[in-house]
């Protein structure tokens, strides 16, 4: 059952949505919020999607596989993780930056895990959730 | 002494899955890489090992946080000995997964999954934090469940409920026990919980939380009263993931215990006892669940059970040569059990089946495959002087010096109905004449040679860890004595994470 | 609060064990979730709870010189929760891959005799 109502408000919330999924992610480091929260918020704005317009139009939307996203953001955190190694300091260690960045702020190797994990759980979620709805049909 | 050596091998195996990840639905590829991984990871282990074995304790403070409030890997005698036998066991499985499982399988990501295994047991090796085990271990969890169900045939999802329902039961009460004990000590590091522990005033609250450990461990170790879903799971998979899981999975609960008993709690006489009698009733039960099964696999799962036993009842013991025996045999039983379920996936391939009583004449057909499994099924039921039979005189030395004649018995038993097991199996499958009239189906012989030595390779190399361990006894016994030695006495462990 | 928390603790883990003791797979599967849920709780109640006082430090102190929310509890049941998302969500597929193969809900149905072992 499409609901036109349910339509027009996904179509303005996913946007909305997705850009308080970034802001969630890159307050994440000394305020509430990070990349679990983030990805989070991002994939429920394209399940609000999914249920608005089928979950075959969310995939067109998609591009691409959301299982794709899972080793994209596994690499990128581990590549985080594994980077202070090559400064000689243990793994996982942080690495800022000097300068703040204006907008975002300061940078650091947590933020790129905090990246890697949003990734992850955008990917993770909607695999599962597109699955499962995929299955009963 | 800090180093970043430690992690490695849990690294190796993360950028391994990474890398097969980018080179989804390329088997070959991933094939190539899953070995190349494995061998890596071995080389990291023994360099860890040795490192280990001619220094001391090493540590590294993930994040560069110091010790009790961040997470600490720690790699002693026994993680490192742990470490060092899963690169072996998962070597010699990635090899025989190369021929001996299913293309569709590994189109749906067999190899990625089975690195995020093998990095999952080392990561729970090597942690020094008791919450970082937990999550080590859902690692583990959340891989084998994917490697229990991929291919999804009836029984394997069957065996796949069965072991999900235990599993995550297991890990709720783990759950707890971390929060009762973070709750009464304020500390999750298991060196400052080594020291927390005494100077808590309510002695009773941390035998309750001891009890949600050992039920949580007790599931995924296979001891007795917990140990049905093991039997009715693992006969159901491909048998290189079965190979996995009984060589490495149910030892990783067992590493667990002697971690968590030796250094955080000490047991106290009622501990004692109750691992003696669980020992006891885990040996008696598993070796006659095994006299009656017909089917290779099923037999293989009652013996980890029956042997798990003999590990649990060293434990309880708590005397200095009941744990060198136990850890003796925990590094005997690691080798072989993988070996032994990689055994029966060579015959299922020789066959097209496990079942005994449709065996038979392999001797006939393949001599030289068939001593090497002979060696490793000796060794297995303890025939001097192969790896099993040493652990054992230890075992039952330390039963006699304490006067546990129940447990020696016990040991007794449980090794002479391994043995007649073995005996019966070597009958059937290898003696014993065909009983197949027309031409079996054999889907050995058309395999390339490369093929086939990928096959027999594994298992060779793992009949020779095993001959090592066996006729090398002195060489093991002194690491086992040396790993014993830091269990009674954890002042240098806790010294080496905290510093003083 | 406490005492609200002990109840509904109690609560949770008396009715997952229930659920779990039943043949239902999904009444295994809600008896397990319930037993995670009443653990976190658990943790959360065992971390001291403290109200409105984040464990925020003055730009000048050192050390903490009032009570404070212990937030390790918290990440310890985030890090939880999480995980067991992962485990719920890969039971329910592998419970109805399950249910479709064998048509029945009965854990008692899951059973193949050993004769048809290969």
């Amino acid at each position: 059952m499409r609901s036109p109502i349910l339509q027009t408000a996904a179509k303005y919330l996913l946007p909305i949505l997705l850009l308080f999924s970034a802001f969630l992610l890159l307050r994440g480091h000394y305020h509430p919020g990070g990349g679990f929260v983030g990805g989070l918020v991002a994939s429920i704005a394209f399940v609000l999607h999914s249920f608005a317009y089928g979950t075959d139009n969310t995939m067109k939307l998609l591009w691409y596989k959301p299982l794709t996203l899972i080793p994209i953001g596994l690499m990128i955190a581990s590549a985080a993780m594994f980077a202070p190694v090559l400064f000689g300091l243990p793994v996982m260690t942080g690495l800022w930056f000097d300068q703040p960045i204006p907008v975002i702020g300061m940078i650091g190797s947590a933020l790129f895990f905090d990246l890697g994990v949003y990734l992850v759980v955008i990917g993770v979620v909607l695999t599962i959730l597109f699955t499962i709805s995929l299955y009963t049909h | 002494m800090i180093d970043n050596q430690i992690i490695a091998t849990v690294l190796v195996h993360l950028f391994t899955a990474l890398l097969q990840l980018a080179f989804w639905r390329k088997t070959v590829t991933q094939r190539i890489l899953s070995i190349a991984g494995t061998l890596t990871g071995f080389l990291f282990a023994a360099n860890l090992f040795t490192k280990v074995y001619t220094g001391s304790i090493l540590t590294m403070n993930a994040s560069n946080w110091e010790a009790p409030f961040g997470i600490v890997f720690v790699a002693d005698m026994l993680s490192a000995t742990m470490v060092l036998l899963t690169s072996i066991a998962a070597l010699a499985v990635s090899i025989f997964s190369a021929t001996g499982v299913g293309r569709a399988r590994m189109l749906y990501g067999y190899f990625p999954i089975f690195h995020f295994l093998v990095m999952g047991l080392n990561g729970a090796f090597l942690t020094g934090d008791i919450f970082n085990l937990y999550v080590w271990f859902e690692v583990v969890i959340i891989a084998s469940f994917v490697l229990l169900t991929l291919g999804g045939r009836k029984a394997q999802l069957e065996g796949a409920v069965k072991y999900m329902a235990m599993n995550i039961l297991a890990s709720t009460f783990f759950l707890t026990g971390v929060g009762l004990l973070y709750g009464i000590t304020g500390s999750l590091n298991m060196a400052d919980l080594a020291l927390k522990i005494p100077e808590v005033e309510n002695q009773s609250i941390v035998n309750l939380t001891a009890m949600f450990f050992l039920i949580g461990f007790g599931i995924k170790s296979a001891v007795f009263p917990l140990y049905f879903w093991l039997p009715s799971s693992y006969h159901t998979p491909p048998s290189a993931v079965a190979a996995t899981f009984g060589g490495l999975l149910t030892k990783v609960g067992i590493y667990a215990l002697f971690r968590v008993f030796t250094l955080v709690f000490t047991p106290d006489e009622f501990m004692k006892t109750l691992f003696i009698v669980m020992g006891i009733l885990t040996i008696l039960t598993g070796a006659f669940g095994a006299i009656i099964k017909n089917n290779i696999r099923r037999l293989f799962s009652y013996l980890i059970v029956c042997h798990i036993g003999f590990i649990i009842g060293g434990l309880g013991l708590y005397t200095k040569v009941a744990l060198l025996g136990a850890v003796f045999y925990l590094i005997h039983d690691m080798i072989v059990k993988t070996n032994l379920f990689l055994i029966a996936g060579l015959i299922r391939q020789l066959r097209g089946t496990m079942n005994m009583e449709k065996l038979g004449g392999l001797y006939a057909h393949y001599p030289k495959i068939s001593l090497l499994i002979a060696v490793v099924l000796f060794s297995l039921a303890g025939i001097p002087p192969l790896s099993g039979f040493w652990p054992k005189i230890y075992l039952i030395e330390a039963g006699f010096s304490a006067n546990n004649y129940a447990f020696v018995l016990s040991v007794i038993i449980g090794s002479f109905i391994t043995l007649y097991v073995i005996a019966r199996l070597w009958s059937e499958v290898f003696w014993k004449n065909d009983p197949a009239e027309e031409i079996v189906t054999d889907s050995f012989k058309p395999l390339k040679p490369f093929k086939k030595m990928l096959l027999v390779l594994p298992i060779g190399i793992l009949a020779a860890t095993t001959l090592y361990t066996g006729l090398n006894a002195e060489i093991i016994i002194q690491v086992a004595d040396r790993i014993s030695t830091e269990m009674l006495d954890t002042t240098p462990y806790i010294q080496a994470v905290l510093g003083n | 609060m406490e005492l609200l928390l002990v109840m509904l603790i109690g609560v949770l883990y008396a009715a997952g064990v229930y659920f779990i003791l039943r043949r239902s797979m999904v009444r295994l599967l809600l008896g397990i979730m319930l037993l995670g849920n009443g653990t976190n709780i658990l943790i959360f109640l065992l971390g001291n709870i403290t109200k409105g006082k984040p464990p925020i430090i003055d730009a000048d102190l050192k050390v903490f010189a009032d009570i404070y929310a212990d937030p390790i509890p918290q990440a310890l049941i985030l890090t939880a929760i999480v995980i067991s998302f992962g485990l719920t969500s890969f039971a329910i597929v592998l419970l109805k891959r399950v249910y479709a193969l064998i048509g029945s809900d009965d854990l008692d149905d899951l059973n193949t005799p050993e004769e048809e072992d290969i």
